[in-house]
């Protein structure tokens, strides 16, 4: 049935089962009794429509209109035998309610006459409480009245009471400070002694109290004595001290004292920490320093075992004291253990004085003593004292820093060193020991830079040394002189021939290289990671002053000043330097003048970001300076082999009877020994330097011409001498001769190229056989022999000078005087001198 | 005021022997020999007038043979030696010999310097006695005891030095003591000096690069000198007002001082010749001034006031100088004790193998070079008042 209703009326919700239709119609019961919750708004949705038969808006009318207009008559029917069906179901379900209510009314009705007769009985009850609770008040009324006397002596005796026990407390107080003392529950005690100390003060005037009194100050007394002991002990910790002078100072011991005693007990810690270090460094020996560092010595002696055996490093440093100097710590591990052990500790130190002197918050008496800046002075005495000590030893390690090997360890130490004295700084704010670290650090690196300069400096000259010994070793085994030779030196080694220019760059190269890596070692101190590099010194005179001018510049002039001593040691003993090492040393300098100074101070400059506060050397000053140098062991070189071909051409004219002489067939050897000679510098000096400028005319100057001129000129200059004529007419011609051409300055400069220098050499050699020939005396054959000699030399010699002329002069110069020197001036055929040098 | 031109007196042989008339000390006389094989040598003695600037000559014979070294006795003006080369068959042998000047050439042979050449018949020189010593070889020089009465000689022969006695007006020489250096090789005493000091007894010689100190009395070297010079020594000279003080110079183009007492290092170098150095004068009276000869033809007159025997910084009033002498007066009172080359003489053209200080005049020197110019000089007048004043 509830199918078709459901088929009929659409806008019902279809009830399908039986719990649903029950809800359905409790729903209705319920929205007929109004206690509608749950469908409110269903029902609101559905009241507007006039054709739900559910709503409370239902027209029948309309509802039939509808029923009529839209169904059929089968439909109709259908719709009435279901409504029909609806309305006698819904007509029990109405009997069945009825009948329910009425029953419960019926159940009310009887308990309500139930609760009626209990009441009743109730209300019989309440009354006989009342009464009872009358007689009760009564009976407390008269006891209250009867204890009234009795409380007020109660309230009297408590007072008594409390009283008895404060002057117990007073009583026992001796016996409870001793016993505290036993217990050594200082704290406990002191505050004891506080509570009641106002109290005895004020009845002191009492024997009795003032013997309490009296006993109580004996006892605290000692329990100051034992604070201080333990104080001096100082065997406690940094908490256990930090108690002790709190407690000390409630005990109103005066302030100035406990900072004295704390800062002795602090100090006699730190001393062990720097008498350990003390023994890590060399036992000063014991005829040097005296007066300063005795009082030191003895202690740090005996004491070196006891405090280092306890610390990390002890088996090692235990035995330090007796080691050799070369196994002892590196710089970094002492600049550690000084860190960790003194700074650390007195940073600890700085720190928990600073609490327990400078930070307490002052009250009562106690600010008034302006403790504070009392014990900050203190304070900084006292760590000054102890840092100048420190810091004595530190430089002295950094002293004993000589080798300059590794410059990276130091740096890392200084950097340590200076870093964990920042802390101090941070701690001591104004103390003067981070500036005098600085300084150290400073001053540390002014030595190494001079260090560094001594290395270079002696690297140098090993390196001279090197080279010399590779210039002699061939020369030893009778090599040619061509310059073959062999390095020496540690570096390479190996025995292949190096010849000049080889040995030069070597040299060079290796110089620089070491210029390099030193400029590399001191680099590290300005690295961004050191925290002193950006101190104002190191910024700014470190690098200009210091490692500019000190080290790069000072080295500059170092080898310009050893080069030049290479001239002067040399020049009287004669030789003592080889020749080819003055060259050698000559080019090197030139090539510093024209490019390597400009190039390492470039590097220098770059490296260090050198900001010129103050003057500087100017590359300009060095290289004139190089080149000065340069051309002095040119100069040097020029007087040295002039001197030695001097020698031969000298002991040839001397040791030779020229009166008695036969007469010449050959060219004498000494005069192609000359020419070897000359041959054989001429190729050394090529090796390193150019060739220079000749005058225009000497390259068609061939050996034809040479020798037209050469007996043209022989014709006009000698002919008058061999002729009786007067003498006046050889000295007007040679004088006018002279009057047209340039003095010949013999020791003269020279340039820096192979042709200046070779007619230097070959110049002070013409002039020595010049001056050589004029002191002695010469027969017919004599004068023809230096004839035919100076014929040989013309031959040669020639084409290794700027000026041709020059020897042509000089040479005339020899025959000229020979021939005025000579008894029977009687010259040779040209022709003949010809053929004799063709010959050879 | 304008210093004097230097005077230039032109010889015509070569010549490398200089003398300062040394016992003549009114005129400012010279003496010169000549070197040449083919004609007679001569001995020019050229006195110079100071006042008029003006030259006069006059010239003696010298056949013996070509002079190499020559030395006036300190005592009788006309008395001189001479050490020449006597050539004869291919054989050169140097003698030493002491001659006696003729005694008219003073008055007879003045001549005006315009006709200079007009030496008909020279005077010879009269011979008084040979140093003979053939048994002891060449002689390279010799000496007249300093301020002696011209009674002792010192000749230089190879490796001998003779000290002999002039006796019976000195026409007759004999040898009292010889010294002989002992050495391997041919040593051969290239130069000596004869010092004023220690009462004559001290003689100074060189042989090759050392200077060696002989004790006259006993004949026996003092001291020796090794490589004083790098090569050759070719003169010395005593300071002679300083009796340690010894300047020496040589072939490695330095003039050295040195103090005789210390002969490890010079007290002083002077390296400003371009050759060698040839001859080395003190002046006589104010040792400061020290004249060099060099084979590069200068002559160079140096200021050696550190190692003088003067006292240092005279206390020079200015004002007293006059205004001529602007450039001397700075550097002078700026720095008194300055060592300083005061001035380089180039009128020679040849090397210049002597120098002589005048004996007569200490502000006036004579150089010559081998070509036969003989260069008289004086020293600057700024410098002389500086010194005297």
């Amino acid at each position: 049935m509830d199918g078709d209703i459901n088929a009929t009326a659409p806008g019902t919700t279809p009830p399908d089962s039986d719990p649903a239709r029950k809800r359905r119609v409790h729903g209705m019961l319920k929205l007929y009794y109004g206690l509608n919750e749950e469908g409110k708004t269903v029902d609101q949705a559905e009241s507007m429509d006039p054709c739900d038969i559910n709503g409370p808006h239902f027209d029948p009318e309309v509802y039939l209109n509808k029923l009529r207009r839209e169904c059929s008559l089968g439909e109709l029917m259908d719709q009435e035998s279901c409504m029909v069906k609806q309305i006698r179901s819904l007509d029990s379900d109405m009997q069945t309610l009825v009948y329910e209510n009425y029953n419960k009314f019926i159940s009310a009705t009887d308990t309500i006459r139930k609760m009626k007769n209990d009441f009743k009985k109730m209300e019989d009850e309440m009354d006989c409480l009342s009464t009872n609770m009358a007689s009760i008040t009564d009976f407390s009324a008269r006891i209250s009245g009867t204890l009234q006397d009795q409380h007020a002596q109660i309230t009297k005796l408590s007072g008594v009471h409390t009283l008895l026990r404060k002057l117990q407390f007073l009583f026992e107080l001796p016996a409870r400070l001793n016993k505290c003392l036993e217990l050594q529950a200082y704290a406990q005690a002191v505050s004891s002694h506080r509570r009641a100390r106002c109290v005895l003060q004020q009845y002191s005037h009492m024997p009795s109290f003032r013997g309490i009194q009296d006993d109580c100050h004996a006892i605290m007394d000692k329990l100051a004595q034992e604070l201080r002991q333990k104080f001096r002990d100082g065997g406690s910790s940094a908490k256990d001290l930090s108690e002790c002078v709190e407690l000390l100072l409630q005990l109103d011991e005066p302030a100035e004292e406990l900072c004295d005693k704390f800062l002795s007990h602090a100090q006699s810690r730190l001393e062990a920490d720097l008498l350990g270090l003390e023994a890590e460094l060399r036992p000063p020996l014991s005829s040097g320093p005296t007066a300063v560092t005795d009082p030191y010595t003895g202690p740090a002696r005996r004491l070196s075992v006891e405090p280092t055996a306890g610390s990390p490093t002890g088996p090692s440093s235990l035995k330090n004291p007796f080691l050799s100097p070369s196994s002892r710590t590196d710089i970094l591990e002492f600049i550690d253990r000084g860190c960790n052990e003194f700074v650390s500790s007195l940073c600890l130190v700085i720190a928990s004085y600073q609490e327990l002197f400078v930070n307490r918050p002052q009250e009562g008496e106690m600010a008034s003593k302006n403790i504070p800046q009392m014990a900050i002075g203190k304070l900084h005495a006292f760590v000054d004292a102890l840092a100048t000590r420190y810091f004595s030893l530190v430089e002295r390690r950094i002293q004993e820093e000589k080798s300059v090997g590794d410059n990276s360890l130091l740096v890392r130490a200084l950097d340590r060193f200076h870093r964990r004295l920042q802390a101090v700084a941070k701690l001591l704010p104004g103390s003067a020991v981070p500036s005098q670290g600085t300084e150290i650090v400073v001053r540390a690196a002014r030595e190494r830079i001079k260090q560094y300069l001594a290395a270079l400096q002696s690297f140098y000259l090993n390196s001279l040394t090197d080279v010399r010994q590779a210039l002699a070793a061939p020369r030893l085994g009778g090599s040619s002189a061509g310059g073959g030779s062999h390095l020496g030196g540690p570096a390479t080694g190996k025995d292949a021939p190096a010849s000049l220019p080889e040995l030069l760059s070597t040299l060079s190269a290796s110089i620089l290289n070491q210029i390099k890596s030193v400029l590399a070692s001191v680099h590290l101190f300005t690295a961004k990671d050191i925290t002193f590099s950006n101190k104002p010194y190191f910024k700014g005179e470190f690098c200009s002053h210091g490692v500019r001018e000190s080290l790069v510049v000072n080295f500059i002039k170092f080898v310009c000043q050893s080069s030049r001593q290479f001239c002067e040691s040399a020049g009287d003993r004669g030789g003592s330097t080889p020749p080819a090492l003055l060259l050698l040393l000559s080019r090197l300098c030139l090539d510093y003048e024209t490019s390597t100074i400009t190039y390492i101070l470039t590097l220098t400059d770059e490296q260090f970001l050198v900001q010129h506060h103050s003057p500087v050397t100017a590359v300009t000053a060095l290289c004139g300076e190089a080149r000065e140098a340069a051309q002095r062991l040119l100069n040097h070189y020029v007087k040295v082999q002039g001197l030695i071909i001097s020698q031969m051409l000298r002991k040839s004219v001397e040791t030779r009877d020229w009166v008695n002489t036969i007469e010449p067939r050959n060219v004498r050897a000494v005069m192609k020994r000359v020419v070897e000679d000359t041959t054989s510098i001429d190729v050394q000096v090529g090796l390193l330097y150019e060739e220079g400028v000749r005058k225009a005319h000497s390259s068609d100057s061939s050996k034809r011409t040479f020798s037209v001129y050469s007996s043209s000129r022989q014709q006009t200059r000698y002919a008058p001498s061999y002729t009786p004529s007067a003498p006046m007419d050889t000295n007007l011609l040679s004088n006018i001769h002279k009057l047209f051409s340039e003095r010949v300055e013999i020791f003269s400069p020279v340039e820096f190229n192979k042709v200046s220098v070779l007619t230097g050499i070959i110049k002070i050699s013409l002039k020595t056989f010049l001056e050589c020939v004029r002191l002695r005396t010469f027969g017919r054959y004599g004068l023809q022999q230096i004839q035919v000699d100076c014929h040989y030399l013309q031959m040669y010699l020639w084409r290794f000078v700027s000026d041709e002329n020059l020897v042509h002069f000089l040479l005339d110069e020899i025959v000229g005087s020979t021939a005025h020197r000579c008894l029977d001036p009687a010259p040779m055929e040209q022709s003949v001198i010809e053929v004799i040098c063709e010959r050879g | 005021m304008e210093d004097d031109a230097p005077v230039i007196y032109g010889l015509e042989f070569q010549a490398r022997a200089l003398t300062s008339q040394t016992a003549e000390s009114d005129a400012i006389r010279f003496l010169v020999g000549t070197q040449s094989l083919k004609f007679d040598n001569q001995i020019h003695i050229i006195d110079f007038d100071d006042e008029n600037n003006i030259i006069s000559k006059s010239v003696l014979q010298h056949q013996a043979g070509e002079i190499w070294h020559i030395s006036a006795s300190p005592a009788d003006k006309a008395v001189l030696a001479t050490c020449y080369n006597k050539t004869s068959e291919s054989r050169v042998v140097t003698c030493g010999a002491v001659w006696r000047m003729p005694p008219e050439w003073e008055s007879g042979s003045h001549e005006s310097p315009d006709d200079p050449h007009n030496s008909h018949n020279p005077q010879n020189l009269e011979l008084l006695c040979h140093l003979d010593n053939s048994s002891h070889g060449n002689a390279s020089c010799v000496l007249w005891e300093p301020m002696g009465d011209g009674k002792h000689v010192i000749s230089l022969a190879d490796n001998h030095a003779l000290l002999w006695d002039l006796t019976e007006s000195s026409t007759q020489a004999t040898i009292s003591s010889s010294a002989t250096l002992e050495g391997k090789g041919q040593l051969k005493f290239t130069a000596g000096k004869w010092s004023p000091h220690h009462n004559c007894t001290q003689l100074a010689t060189a042989n090759d690069t050392a200077i060696r100190g002989w004790d006259l009395r006993t004949m026996s070297q003092i001291y020796c000198i090794e490589n004083a010079h790098g090569q050759l020594v070719r003169d010395l000279d005593f300071n002679p007002n300083k009796q340690y003080y010894l300047a020496s110079c040589g072939d490695d183009c330095k003039v050295k001082f040195w103090d005789v007492r210390n002969i490890n290092e010079p007290v002083k170098n002077l390296e400003e010749h371009s050759h060698w150095v040839w001859s080395v004068r003190y002046n006589h009276s104010h040792d400061q001034l020290v004249l060099t000869g060099s084979s590069d033809s200068r002559v160079i007159l140096s200021n050696m006031v550190s190692i003088s025997s003067e006292p240092f910084g005279h206390l020079v009033d200015d004002d007293d100088l006059s205004d001529g002498e602007d450039n001397h007066q700075d550097e002078k009172t700026k720095e008194p004790l300055q060592d300083s080359i005061i001035s380089t003489y180039e009128e020679h053209e040849d090397s210049v193998y002597a120098v002589e200080w005048s004996s007569a005049d200490p502000w006036l020197f004579a150089s010559l070079s081998y070509d036969g110019r003989l260069v008289i000089n004086r020293v600057p007048r700024a410098l002389k008042y500086h010194i005297l004043l």
